[in-house]
């Protein structure tokens, strides 16, 4: 779908309404996860596995089932059989069949009268392991030799003679990269690497779910995905989604990693065999070990450049590793890694790697953070050994309209040279650099997603709208639907209340993820509204005694088009809904389709940075948000994605990882030991909304909530290794690893 | 529905060898999934790359799933791995 012309003049687009879900939110009154009860409910705990690789003889669950309390217990037999493929991968993942693959594995759950009296019942699950070698390191993983996680795993593009291991390959280029460096007056070539980390969210993963003997299943829980839910949940019970309803409730953060289904089929498979409703709540020590942080990364970058910037050729290498099974985003980093320049001689390569870990999820821009890092170093030192202006550079070099991108289109209308020309005309790119700091910059790319999309908008009697969606608000979209159904309709913001329908109430709604909500639900939302415009003009025209098409619509009123359809008093939505009832039924509109025309998203980030080079410390004094959006909705929750992902981008640099012990088992596994970034450590951070206009979107909404993590590795990276005078080739930045790299210089 | 047309398909480098060592391949089509399965019955080892989810370019745009998009004569296509995101 393209839309020859957006949108331009609006009244409430661009304008910052009060969230409608604020006042829930600060008063307690929203339902998140944990927070839903049901009469007779029974508590579960799951019984995870203390080992990273081991070999599952027995399990005895007896002593555990005549404990006080314990109603029932299920195991991998309670789940269907005869999966292939995705599913058969997320079963094992939800609960181990032959063997535990990672430290946190779910080997057996357990239903009973109070949590307290589940967890006591896991104790008393004799598990007979035969303890296997693991590997947690992606490029230990695919050495001859390495432990293998399981045999026949790769995928049908992985090159033949590779260790079992390793389970996907891409590759892609043009041109000739050779020549390029040949052509070059400086080439630069180095390893980094990246290790995982965890989106973080506030909120564990919490669900309540029934089922009772017709087969018929009802799950509440906080995800990204209720659709997804019920799929997953249904192959995984050996039913069909159709029979389970999922509700979302409120979601306390996401960022990728409740895209993922961890629980919900646990808890469905033991409300079914006890006949009661289960809820299930994961620690926090829970979501570490057992839910899905991010791919860790190893990557080999080559680049090529002439003297006055112009860059030759570009090679990249990108080793990701994501748990114990097939998924790791490495081709998502390859495509991206290149894409904001414009580079005759181009080649990447991604392979897919498989370690004794929880499987990874996705986390903001799968695998183009690492990318960007890694690249935009390489960018940064040939600027810094040339003498040359960073963001110079990268204007002369930058992805354009009509370029070939480094994955083979040619790109249509994108925003990165408006982005770099707006980080050059900041009032922070010009201000002198602290004394003793650092300054970086970082471009950043991701694609954005469309997607299976249904919405339905209704009329009430008293004028106002019930707007219904299929896309859990995970970053503020309530008022963005509600801002642009108003638009549309020609009432007031107030006048819309939008809702988060259950999977039986609207068609198939894919995942909110890929940044595509205020897109791909906006757009129905959109077209929605105007098929409710089309039936009420009809009512109008049917009122007047004239021909629908001599009525439109215009700020909340029907009215005849002209002289010539006749002189009647304009209509109000409110007067057309009162009566409703009596001159035709209920008027809903409603809109059901895939749309494929999400633009791309570029963003460019400035820092400074200081380092302590006695502790190792960073400090980051100033940071710049530049990015295209298309155009901004809600300029403030925009503003807010903006700033999300560059604190997030923060930790992820300097502090956050997943740190493995030699017995393959997580050693930080609670926000004690895994330093996320808190308000004392991060500066204010400014932000530039770029609106270049995607086509595919009546009024131009670029998606935004991902591109903002992108640069963020890299700029950090690059300002840190101006400050400290080492390029720091490996994240996080922590303490000890910049004190061994100023010993190490 | 538009007459089938020629249409010029570019792959990624990586399922080269699974098209005889092409990089591009010619078929007659007029949507995404009539080149999608001209492509397959062209080189048949395509198939299970293919099946397992591609996305589609279209002169720049990329269409992430759906088989009904029109394909314009003379449009650049490019087949790329299947998008998603978190």
């Amino acid at each position: 779908m393209a839309f020859d012309e957006a949108k331009k003049d609006f009244n409430l687009i661009g304008t910052r309404p009060a969230r409608p879900d604020g006042i829930d939110k600060v008063t307690g009154r929203a339902q998140f996860g944990a927070d839903k009860a049901a009469p007779g409910q029974l508590h579960a705990a799951i019984l995870r596995s203390p080992h990273a690789h081991a070999r599952i003889k027995s399990i005895d669950t007896s002593a555990a089932e005549k404990a006080k309390g314990v109603k029932g217990i299920v195991t991998r037999a309670d789940f269907a059989t005869g999966l292939k493929g995705e599913m058969w991968n997320k079963l094992e993942n939800v609960m181990a069949g032959e063997k535990a693959l990672y430290d946190g594995h779910a080997i057996a759950a357990v239903a009973a009268t109070s949590a307290l009296a589940a967890k006591d019942a896991l104790k008393l699950i004799k598990v007979d392991f035969e303890v296997l070698d693991h590997v947690t390191n992606v490029d230990e993983s695919m050495k001859d030799g390495a432990p293998v996680i399981r045999e026949g795993a790769a995928g049908p593009s992985t090159p033949e003679g590779m260790h079992p291991n390793v389970v996907g390959f891409y590759s892609s280029g043009h041109g000739d990269v050779d020549a390029g460096f040949a052509d070059a007056d400086l080439v630069i070539e180095d390893t980094f690497t990246t290790e995982a980390t965890h989106q973080g969210y506030i909120e564990p993963h919490a669900c309540l779910a029934q089922m009772g003997k017709d087969g018929k299943g009802e799950v509440w829980c906080c995800t990204q995905g209720h659709f997804n839910v019920a799929k997953v949940c249904g192959h995984l019970l050996g039913t069909e989604a159709s029979q389970i309803r999922v509700t979302a409730s409120e979601i306390g953060g996401g960022f990728g990693g409740k895209t993922e289904v961890f629980i919900e089929p646990v808890a469905l498979a033991l409300a079914k065999k006890t006949n009661r409703p289960v809820k299930l709540v994961m620690s926090r020590s829970e979501v570490f070990r057992a839910s899905g942080p991010t791919a860790s990364a190893s990557m080999d970058i080559k680049i090529g450049m002439k003297k006055d910037g112009t860059m030759t050729a570009g090679r990249g290498v990108f080793r990701l590793q994501g748990g114990a099974f097939p998924g790791a985003p490495g081709t998502f980093t390859a495509m991206c890694a290149f894409a904001p320049y414009a580079l005759e001689n181009v080649s990447q390569e991604a392979y897919d790697v498989m370690t004794n870990r929880p499987k990874q999820a996705a986390y903001r821009a799968p695998g183009s953070p690492m990318a960007a890092f890694a690249v935009e170093s390489v960018v940064d030192e040939l600027c810094n050994q040339l003498g040359l202006d960073p963001i110079e550079v990268r204007l002369k070099n930058a992805s354009r309209e009509g370029s070939k991108a480094s994955f083979g289109i040619n790109w249509p209308r994108i925003g990165l040279v408006e982005c770099l020309e707006a980080a050059k005309a900041h009032p922070h790119y010009s201000t002198a650099i602290p004394e003793n700091g650092g300054r970086g910059v970082s471009c950043g790319f991701w694609f954005n997603h469309g997607g299976e999309t249904a919405v339905s908008l209704a009329l009430a009697e008293d004028g106002t709208v019930s707007l219904s969606v299929g896309t859990p608000d995970i970053g503020g979209s309530r008022a963005s639907m509600c801002m642009m159904a108003a638009e549309e309709l020609g009432i007031k913001y107030d006048d819309i209340r939008t809702t988060i329908a259950d999977t039986a109430t609207l068609g198939y709604n894919e995942i909110s993820h890929g940044s595509r909500v205020t897109y791909a639900s906006g757009l129905a939302t959109i077209e929605a509204a105007r098929d409710t415009i089309k039936k009420l003009c009809k009512r109008a025209a049917a009122k007047w005694g004239i021909d629908e098409d001599a009525v439109y619509w215009e700020d909340g009123f029907a009215k005849p088009s002209g002289p010539n359809a006749g002189e009647f008093e304009p209509m109000s939505l409110a007067k057309i809904a009162s009566k409703m009832g009596a001159t035709g039924g209920p008027i809903v509109g409603h809109y059901e389709a895939t749309p494929e025309g999400a633009g791309v998203s570029f963003a460019v980030h400035i820092v400074d940075a200081e380092v302590d080079k006695e502790t190792g410390s960073t400090s980051v004094g100033r940071y710049t948000v530049i990015q295209d959006a298309g155009k901004a909705i809600h300029p403030s929750y925009v503003e807010g994605q903006f700033q999300g992902g560059a604190a997030q981008g923060i930790g992820w640099a300097l502090n956050e990882e997943y740190i493995y012990g030699e017995d393959g088992r997580l050693q930080n596994a609670g926000f004690l030991d895994y330093r996320i970034p808190v308000a004392s450590d991060l500066p204010m951070i400014d932000t530039v909304i770029v609106e270049v206009p995607n086509p595919g979107h009546p009024y131009g909404v670029r998606g935004v909530g991902e591109t903002s993590i992108c640069p963020p590795l890299a700029a950090i990276a690059n300002a840190v290794s101006n400050a400290a005078g080492v390029r720091m080739k490996s994240l996080p930045m922590s303490p000890p690893r910049i004190l061994k790299a100023l010993d190490e210089a | 529905m538009s007459q089938k047309h020629k249409i010029e398909v570019a792959l990624w480098g990586g399922l080269k060898p699974f098209a005889d060592g092409n990089d591009k391949v010619e078929v007659e089509a007029a949507t995404t999934g009539q080149m999608l399965a001209a492509v397959i019955k062209k080189h048949p080892a395509l198939e299970d790359h293919i099946e397992a989810g591609v996305s589609v370019a279209v002169n720049g745009r990329v269409i992430a799933s759906s088989l009904t998009e029109p394909i314009p004569e003379g449009a650049e296509v490019v087949i790329i791995p299947q998008l998603k995101g978190g």
